[in-house]
C-alpha cells in the first residue's frame, strides 16, 4: 500500500504540474474574482470564505480525470484489480495521493489567497480547519466519480456533471464552516457534520469505486 | 407464482400489456377529474386567490419526481442483486420521465412563486434539493448514455443511483442547515394538521393518484420500448457476427 502511495506520489510530481497545477488554478481563480466583482474590500471579505471553497473544489475538480485514466490507458488498472492487495485499499490510496497532490497544497495555500481577497482575522484558522476536513472528501468522491467513468471515452466532463451534485453537502458545510468563522461566530456545528462527511466517504466510498472498477474491467 | 416471474422479459411484456389500458385509461381519468375539479370546482384561496390552483400540477409532479427515484433506486437494488434485466431497463426508462416531473414541478413552482413571493427563485432548501435532484437525474440519464455497453451501463448507473440518494438525502439536511424556508410545509401528510383544507384534499389526491397512473403507465411503456432495443441490439450484433 506504502508503495503504491509512493508510486502515486513520484508520478504526480515527476509528470510536471501534479501539485503545482491545482493550485496554480485555485491562485487564477482567486485572482479573477475581485476583476468580476469590484475590488471593495468590504465585498470582497463577505464573499472570501465562499469564494475559496469554491476555488479548492474546482481546482480539486480539475484534477480528477487523470487520477484513473493514466492507469487505465497503461494497463496498471488491470494489475491492480487482480493484485493481492485488496482494490477497495488501493482506490483510498489513490484517494490519498490526490489528496496530498492536490487537497494538501490548497490547504496550505489558502491563507495566502485569504489575503488577496481580504479576509478577516479571526477567518483564517476556521478556513485551514474547514478545508482540511473538508478536502479528503472532494478527493474520496472524485476517486468514485473517476472510477464510475474511467472506461468511458472523453469522460471527463461526464465526470464533473456527476461529481457535481455529490460534492453539494460538501461544499455547504465547508464554506458555511469557513463563513461564520470569518464572522466570529460558532463553528463547531458545520465542522462536525463536515468531519462526518468526511470519514463517511472514506469509510464507504471505496467500495462503490472498487464495485465500479471491477464492473468497467473484467 | 411469485413476482420474480414477470423477470422474464416475455412475461412482463403479456402483464404490461394487460396492465397498460388501464393505467393510460386510469392516469386520463384521474387527472382529467382532478385538473378540472381543482381549477374550476373549488374556491379560491382567501389570501392567495386563484393561483393556488397550481398546486394541482405542482405537487403531483412533485411526487413522482421524488419517487420515480426511490423506485430506480428499488429497480437498480433488483439489478445488483438478482440481475434481472428488466428490473435495469425499468430503472432506465424511469429516469426521463422523473426528470420531465423535476422541471415541471421547478416551472410552476416559479410561475406560483412570482406573483406569490414577488420572486422567479429563491435559495430556499426545498426548492434547492429539487435543483440538486435535476442534477441527480441529469448525471445519471448522460452515464447511461455514455456507455456502449448494455450491462456495464446497467452496472454503474445502479452504483451512482444508490451513492446518488444517499448525497441526495444528506444534500437535502444540508440545505435545510444552511439557508431559511420560503416554502411552505407539506400540503398533504400522515398528520392531518399539517393537511390543506378539505375542499383542496380530494381533487388533489384524486390528481395524484392520476399523475402516479401515468408514471406506472409511462414506465411500462418505454420499458417495453427499451426491450424491444435491448433485442434489436442483440440481433444486429449476431448479424455482424455472421457477416
Amino acid at each position: 500500500m506504502i508503495a503504491l502511495l509512493v508510486r502515486d506520489l513520484r508520478l504526480a510530481l515527476r509528470a510536471g504540474g501534479g501539485f503545482g497545477l491545482g493550485l496554480a488554478f485555485f491562485l487564477i481563480l482567486t485572482v479573477l474574482v475581485p476583476f468580476s466583482v469590484g475590488p471593495q474590500s468590504a465585498l470582497l471579505a463577505s464573499i472570501a470564505p465562499g469564494v475559496l471553497w469554491l476555488g479548492a473544489l474546482l481546482a480539486c475538480l480539475l484534477s480528477l480525470d487523470r487520477l484513473l485514466a493514466l492507469d487505465f490507458e497503461d494497463g496498471t488498472l488491470d494489475v491492480l484489480v487482480t493484485a493481492p492487495l485488496p482494490l477497495e485499499a488501493a482506490l483510498a490510496i489513490k484517494g490519498l495521493a490526490h489528496w496530498i497532490t492536490t487537497g494538501l497544497p490548497l490547504v496550505v495555500a489558502a491563507p495566502a489567497l485569504g489575503v488577496l481577497l481580504s479576509l478577516p482575522p479571526e477567518g483564517y484558522l476556521w478556513l485551514v480547519v474547514s478545508l482540511a476536513l473538508g478536502t479528503p472528501a472532494l478527493s474520496m468522491i472524485g476517486t468514485f466519480g473517476a472510477a464510475l467513468t474511467v472506461g468511458i471515452k472523453r469522460g471527463g466532463l461526464l465526470l464533473s456533471l456527476l461529481v457535481l451534485p455529490l460534492y453539494v453537502p460538501t461544499l455547504i458545510f465547508g464554506a458555511e464552516a469557513a463563513r461564520r468563522g470569518a464572522q466570529g461566530m460558532a463553528v463547531e456545528t458545520p465542522l462536525l457534520l463536515l468531519a462526518g462527511i468526511s470519514l463517511g466517504t472514506i469509510a464507504l466510498l471505496p467500495f462503490a469505486a472498487a464495485a465500479a472498477l471491477r464492473m468497467t474491467i473484467r | 407464482m411469485s413476482v420474480w416471474e414477470y423477470a422474464n422479459p416475455v412475461r412482463f411484456l403479456a402483464l404490461s400489456a394487460k396492465v397498460q389500458p388501464y393505467a393510460w385509461g386510469l392516469a386520463a381519468l384521474g387527472i382529467a377529474t382532478g385538473l378540472i375539479w381543482g381549477f374550476f370546482g373549488t374556491p379560491d384561496d382567501f389570501r392567495q386567490g386563484s393561483t393556488v390552483k397550481i398546486i394541482y400540477l405542482h405537487v403531483p409532479a412533485a411526487w413522482i419526481a421524488i419517487n420515480a427515484w426511490i423506485m430506480m433506486l428499488l429497480a437498480s437494488l433488483v439489478w445488483l442483486v438478482r440481475r434481472h434485466h428488466v428490473s435495469a431497463l425499468a430503472a432506465k426508462a424511469a429516469a426521463p420521465v422523473g426528470l420531465v416531473m423535476t422541471v415541471i414541478g421547478l416551472l410552476t413552482g416559479a410561475i406560483w412563486g412570482q406573483p406569490m413571493w414577488g420572486t422567479w427563485w429563491a435559495w430556499d432548501p426545498r426548492l434547492t434539493s429539487f435543483l440538486i435532484l435535476f442534477l441527480f437525474y441529469l448525471g445519471y440519464i448522460a452515464l447511461w448514455a455514455a456507455i456502449e455497453d448494455p450491462d456495464t451501463a446497467a452496472d454503474l448507473t445502479s452504483i451512482l443511483c444508490l451513492v446518488g440518494s444517499v448525497f441526495a438525502l444528506m444534500s437535502r439536511y444540508a440545505v435545510f442547515f444552511w439557508s431559511q424556508g420560503l416554502h411552505q410545509g407539506a400540503s398533504l401528510s400522515l398528520d392531518k394538521e399539517e393537511n390543506i383544507s378539505n375542499v383542496f384534499w380530494l381533487p388533489l389526491v384524486i390528481s395524484i393518484a392520476g399523475f402516479t397512473l401515468l408514471f406506472l403507465a409511462l414506465v411500462l411503456y418505454r420499458t417495453g420500448t427499451e426491450i424491444s432495443l435491448r433485442r434489436a441490439r442483440a440481433l444486429s450484433t449476431r448479424m455482424d457476427r455472421r457477416a
